[in-house]
């Protein structure tokens, strides 16, 4: 094995190396100079996003052994995770600088977060992939506690924690269960032993997928294993949040598609039943506890849960298809969440957090171009077009309905509507309500750019939706 | 330039992109400004550009073919066999040339009463614009389904933002109402494109589909256009969405807006679900007349003019739809032809007189601040011009010949008396229901003595308001004393409407 042949795990060994640069550079800045530190943090997340795209396989590659796997889908996955990591910095600093938050810490975590991500999308065995997960998942449970004067934030660390030991230690039990019945960790292994043997007993096999879903599920926050994202969403300080919401997200996607579909694909009949009725509960009480909130980043949580279940009611087909349209509804779900917590964020000010939907009364008033964004954001999330949440939900219902399942496509549509009230009322606090506080929204000039190329962003995809939904086809087929 | 291979695109795209800058530039919240008076100007150049665009689509529209016209087709995404596809026919062409005619005078009309962010206004009604003449010219079920919801975004905006007290109520109950109706439309376009490959209409009406599929279909069809039409029992949102509209807000939802419910049933239930909507066809007529008598009779109880005016347009909509589901109780084709062009007439009419009422309304509205019938009074003896075209347009309303008014309802009358004389007798009663509660509320408002100090220090109409009033009444007159080009251009699509319902596509499985 000669150096070339880590190549295709470049990116990784980039993002690496260069986080450990931040990480001593960031011992020798003063804290008056701290903004050199996101500035590095950038500067590394471009390179990787560099040696992303010159790394980009034509086919697909595997390595050490089969346990590591690059592939259009592993590539599309991590540029995405990657400018989402960026955009929520960008977002981030600000606000860290106005609450004497402004550390080191926060872009370390976050980039060893992101590395986490890019290994479970990278990954072709359960123990890589269980190695990426505890990465990214402890560097959130720091994230989440970042802020050490927040007792909020100590408490939904500590319930993330306990609660995601618990979910890894599932997952965990699940894949030794697996192991056992394939005598295999490596995902084409463990899909070969299965199209091998079609008559297998396969009950220990269900009884180490159950308990792999259930891990999934709580990655993912999907009910009932959701508890605790509410919390961790309202907990966290607002960048936090941020982070959470949009690239673990498509980290837990593809934790899903490698598991259930590269290595469990033969034997969806035994986890369709039970990924159906957890996308069922997420639609539904997602968006029914959604409506109750006054706490904007906790109506964004149960929003989170509600989405998750149209992705899962796609990825429930356990066809091409399906597989696709739950990146494409992820990928575009993620951008749409991060724009909207970029605009909490900037509501904050110092002193002042922003959380209560009413912070958003006559903000059309105070800063239209910015309430016009978080318009975009609202109206993208409920699904209407020309907004790209319109065309997630369009391959979504079309994958339900090719897969034969009318009655889910007409309860995902029924569930949407539902959501589309919390959502207008987002937007009707900001256009038609007066203004208690009539101060125009300060945002240096990095951020302007990037949340109102946010916004475009998920207009445009709206309306020239093709070129993505093509990619997302590509990295599945 | 040959403007007619994109005449359809620009009619969408110059008021959207209009709409657009005005937003961008917008007016820092003053009406008094000198930016904001750019503003108007630029919406009223916007959209009177627009409208000279549909007259040259009139002039070069062919009445004597029944296919599309002016036909644009180019892929747009490909992965779902979604394309930009554009065409006009005779159920089409007329509803465009309605949007783009109204579209002015609500700029007009919106001049000087609206104070607070002119700018963000006539950007919504723009962007609205172009895209409800975008539901019109679609072809393809994603693009129209694209343009039927973005519509519900600046008409939300606009009833929220510059509507009266209960806006948010109302505005709430609009959208959702609708969305709610909608997205079943929408699984049902896609359960075609399952069945078909692509989003065409074409393909939609040429698929072969079992009774039981048409009937599903037909419901969530249904559901999306009944809501928007609004047909008994699903109407509640319109009175309240009316009432705390602006002005020109209530005037687009009235003369467009619910036109695009019977749009979608002639271009979409009736001939993409033939067997579906002849087995519904009695239900349709069941709600139609409960429609016409009793909303007729609500419509005479109401206090408030907005009110009285939306409850007489749900029951002038029950006309539409009752001469659009007379098809199968009719023998011969020329009578199944005469309810459906009745129904087109009526909504073309509907669009016009409505917004003329409606614009009334907002005339004394600008000057007493109250929709109250009980707040006038004699307003005759302090505007006499305005009351000259209030009676008009109230004798129009209520379907008085020579007005279009007249027209449509006679067209669908005398064919439900081909089919059934109790249908007749039911639709009748509109002459007696639609004179009692317009001339009433005209009686109160209009005639009488001055019925106190405000009514005495009214104003006549400005110049402003005479042209928006005076234009429409001459339309109004004209498509009554003259409908022969109304018809003629819907003639040849009808036709060929009647000739495919004929055909069973259950038999074809």
């Amino acid at each position: 094995m000669n150096l070339t042949d880590f190549a295709p795990a470049g990116p990784e060994i980039v993002l690496l190396t260069l986080l450990c640069v931040v990480l001593l550079a960031d011992l020798f800045i003063s804290d008056e100079r701290r903004v050199v530190t996101f500035w590095l943090s950038i500067g590394a997340l471009l390179l990787t996003a560099l040696a992303l795209v010159a790394t980009s396989p034509e086919e697909r590659i595997l390595l050490f052994d089969g346990s590591y796997v690059s592939d259009s889908l592993s590539q599309l996955l991590k540029l995405a995770s990657v400018i989402l990591v960026g955009v929520g910095f960008v977002y981030a600093r600000d606000y860290l600088q106005q609450n004497q938050l402004l550390k080191g810490e926060f872009y370390i975590l976050g980039l060893f977060g992101l590395l986490g991500m890019m290994i479970m999308m990278s990954a072709n065995s359960l123990l890589t992939m269980y190695l990426g997960l505890e990465t990214l998942s402890l560097s959130q449970y720091a994230l989440v506690a970042f802020d050490r004067n927040s007792k909020d934030g100590a408490e939904s660390a500590m319930k993330y924690f306990v609660l995601g030991a618990i979910a890894s230690g599932a997952l965990l039990y699940g894949i030794s269960w697996v192991y056992g019945v394939t005598g295999s960790l490596q995902f084409h292994d463990i899909a070969a032993v299965i199209r091998a043997n079609p008559d297998m007993n396969d009950m220990p096999l269900w009884f180490g997928v159950a308990f792999m879903i259930v891990g999934i599920a709580f990655k993912f926050g999907a009910v009932p294993f959701h508890m605790w994202l509410p919390d961790v969403y309202q907990g966290a300080r607002t960048p936090v949040t941020l982070y959470i919401a949009s690239g673990p997200k498509i980290a837990a996607l593809a934790l899903f598609l490698r598991i259930l579909g590269d290595g469990l694909g033969g034997v969806h009949d035994t986890w369709q039943g039970m990924v159906v009725v957890l996308a069922v509960l997420s639609l539904v009480i997602g968006n029914v506890v959604a409506i109750a909130q006054t706490n904007i980043k906790r109506m964004l949580g149960y929003s989170t849960i509600a989405h998750v279940g149209f992705i899962l009611a796609a990825v429930f087909c356990g066809t091409d298809q399906g597989y696709a349209a739950a990146v494409f509804y992820t990928l575009t779900y993620a951008v749409m969440v991060a724009g909207a917590f970029g605009v909490v964020i900037l509501l904050s000010r110092q002193g002042f957090e922003a959380e209560n939907l009413g912070d958003f009364k006559g903000l059309n008033a105070r800063s239209p171009w910015f309430a016009l964004m978080m318009l975009f954001f609202m109206f993208g999330l409920t699904g209407v077009p020309p907004w790209v949440g319109f065309i997630a939900k369009v391959t979504a219902i079309d994958a339900v309905l090719t897969a034969g399942f009318p009655a889910l496509a007409i309860l995902m549509v029924l569930a949407s509507v539902i959501g589309a009230y919390y959502y207008l009322r987002v937007v009707w606090y900001m256009y038609f309500d007066v203004a208690e506080d009539r101060s125009v929204l300060q945002a240096g000039m990095e951020t302007r750019v990037v949340l109102s190329l946010n916004g475009l962003a998920v207009l445009l995809l709206g309306v020239l939706p093709g070129w993505l939904l093509k990619l997302c086809l590509e990295a599945i087929g | 330039m040959d403007l007619t291979h994109n005449i359809l695109s620009m009619l969408i795209w110059l008021p959207i992109l209009g709409g657009v800058a005005m937003l961008v530039v917008g007016d820092a919240g003053d009406a008094g400004s000198s930016r904001a008076g750019g503003m108007r100007m630029l919406a009223l150049g916007v959209s009177l550009l627009t409208f000279l665009l549909s007259v040259f689509l009139y002039r070069n529209f062919d009445t004597a073919t029944a296919s599309m016209q002016f036909v644009e087709r180019v892929p747009w995404i490909d992965a779902l066999n979604v394309e930009y596809y554009l065409g006009v026919d005779g159920i089409s062409a007329p509803l465009i040339l309605l949007t783009a005619f109204v579209t002015p005078l609500v700029v007009i009309a919106g001049w000087d009463s609206i104070k607070a962010r002119p700018a963000q206004y006539f950007a919504a009604f723009l962007i609205l614009e172009g895209l409800m003449i975008g539901v019109f010219s679609a072809l393809d079920a994603i693009l129209f389904y694209v343009c039927w919801e973005a519509m519900l975004v600046p008409m939300f905006l606009i009833i929220g933002v510059w509507g009266g007290e209960r806006r948010v109520y109302a505005t709430l109950k609009f959208f959702l109402y609708t969305f709610l109706g909608s997205v079943l439309l929408l699984v049902s376009f896609i359960y075609l494109y399952v069945q078909t490959g692509d989003f065409n209409f074409f393909s939609f009406m040429s698929v072969p589909l079992s009774l039981a599929e048409q009937q599903f279909l037909f419901i969530a069809f249904l559901l999306a256009f009944a809501v928007k039409v609004p047909m008994w029992p699903v109407h509640t949102w319109l009175p309240d969405a009316h009432v705390e509209a602006p002005t020109g807000g209530s005037v687009i939802l009235a003369a467009i807006m619910l036109k695009m419910g019977g749009y979608g049933f002639i271009r979409m239930s009736l001939p993409m679900l033939p067997d579906g909507s002849q087995y519904f066809a009695g239900l349709m007529i069941a709600l139609s007349l409960i429609a016409v008598v009793y909303i007729g009779f609500v419509a005479l109880m109401q206090k408030d003019m907005k009110k009285l005016i939306a409850y007489s347009s749900i029951a002038h909509m029950g006309f539409v739809t009752l001469g659009f589901f007379l098809l199968w109780s009719i023998e011969d084709g020329a009578g199944a032809e005469l309810g459906l062009t009745g129904g087109m007439v009526q909504m073309v009419s509907h669009g016009l007189v409505s917004g003329a009422m409606f614009l009334c309304v907002g005339v004394l509205y600008d000057r007493v601040h109250s929709r109250q019938i009980a707040d006038y009074g004699g307003v005759a003896n302090t505007m006499p011009h305005f009351a000259a075209f209030m009676v008009l347009f109230a004798m129009a309303n209520a379907g008085l010949p020579g007005t279009s008014g007249f027209v449509g309802e006679f067209m669908v009358i005398i064919a439900s008396f081909k089919a059934n004389v109790w249908f007749a007798f039911f639709a009748a009663t509109t002459l007696v229901l639609g004179a009692s509660y317009t001339l009433w509320m005209v009686k109160r408002v209009v005639y009488g003595e001055v019925a106190n100090p405000q009514v005495a220090a009214l104003l006549d109409l400005n110049r402003r308001e005479y042209v928006v009033l005076g234009v429409l009444a001459l339309a109004v007159l004209l498509v009554g004393l003259w409908p022969a080009p109304l018809v003629d251009m819907m003639s040849a699509t009808m036709q060929q409407l009647v000739e495919q319902m004929g055909h069973s596509k259950v038999a074809a499985l």
